[in-house]
């Protein structure tokens, strides 16, 4: 009885194992699937607001909608939110962005910042 | 369906219940962005495994719709039994094969509870982009399927000699 259910434990384990190292070896790839980002775009309750090229140092002010703000910092092609006026600043915790389809979210100002591509941008404009 | 039946699916769903309610209560999701623990996962495991397989599914969704009505809206309802579904599907797939232990089982519960949502939203907002969250929340859900499973286990051990429904 013992040893039956050993052998159990151990396809648990091999299962485990299994499934973690699918997962890590996914993650890497899109990983390496991400490319340098171009711009970051504020997004505030779902329409974009504005757009900043990531090779431009600056250091900006987003306004949103409930008379809230947060401080967008671009340094080194890299954005990321080092003030906000939201309760939980879930926005300012999150690391630096700048590699495509990274984003930061507030939601209490409903303000996303997502990274994009040069192409995205093309893209925008021709639509 | 027996009375003693009825009374013991009632009360497995009100416990799935509480145990979702503690989850909404208890949030985890400042660690990972979305992750949960699958509390509930230990009842529909305890059903699956000492009531049976129309029995847990039975739970499982009654459990899914009512605390979808309670805490949030019809658009995490479709997302809860997309997850439901598979996970419970899986479950009773390797559960089949008599070559897992309970734990190896609520694994690929938990697993699979990640992936069935994640396909749902894929097929509801129409991106893919949701799908690079997918490893993510796939170790996370090894790893809260390994305790689940060893809780799990030992609830069905200390009902090994109990005649339950």
């Amino acid at each position: 009885m013992d040893m039956f259910k050993d052998k159990k434990t151990k396809n648990d384990i091999i299962l485990a194992l299994a499934v973690i190292i699918l997962a890590a070896g996914a993650w890497l790839g899109f990983e390496l699937m991400k490319d340098d980002g171009a711009f970051a775009v504020v997004t505030v309750n779902g329409v974009e607001t504005a757009r900043y090229p990531l090779d431009t140092d600056a250091e900006i002010r987003l306004e949103s909608e409930n008379g809230g703000y947060n401080i967008l910092i671009i340094k080194d092609g890299k954005a990321d939110v080092t003030e906000a006026s939201c309760p939980d600043h879930v926005c300012v915790d999150q690391r630096s962005i700048g590699r495509t389809g990274e984003a930061i979210t507030c939601l209490p100002n409903k303000t996303v910042i997502t990274i994009e591509g040069p192409s995205d941008a093309e893209v925008d404009f021709v639509s | 369906m027996k009375t003693k039946k009825v009374a013991t699916l009632g009360l497995s769903i009100a416990l799935a219940m509480i145990m979702s309610y503690i989850e909404v209560l208890v949030p985890l999701s400042f660690a990972v962005p979305g992750i949960k623990m699958g509390l509930a996962n230990i009842v529909i495991i305890f059903v699956l495994y000492k009531l049976g397989t129309k029995e847990a599914i039975l739970v499982s969704l009654i459990r899914v719709i009512l605390v979808s009505l309670l805490f949030s809206n019809a658009m995490a309802m479709a997302y809860s039994i997309a997850g439901a579904v598979l996970s419970l599907g899986v479950m009773w797939l390797l559960k089949k094969t008599d070559k897992f232990s309970v734990v190896g089982v609520s694994i690929a519960g938990g697993v699979m509870h990640n992936v069935g949502q994640i396909i749902m939203a894929i097929i509801l907002l129409g991106t893919e982009q949701i799908a690079l969250y997918l490893p993510v929340l796939i170790i996370t859900g090894t790893v809260t399927g390994v305790v689940i499973g060893i809780v799990a286990s030992i609830v069905i051990n200390r009902f090994k000699n109990v005649r339950i429904g």
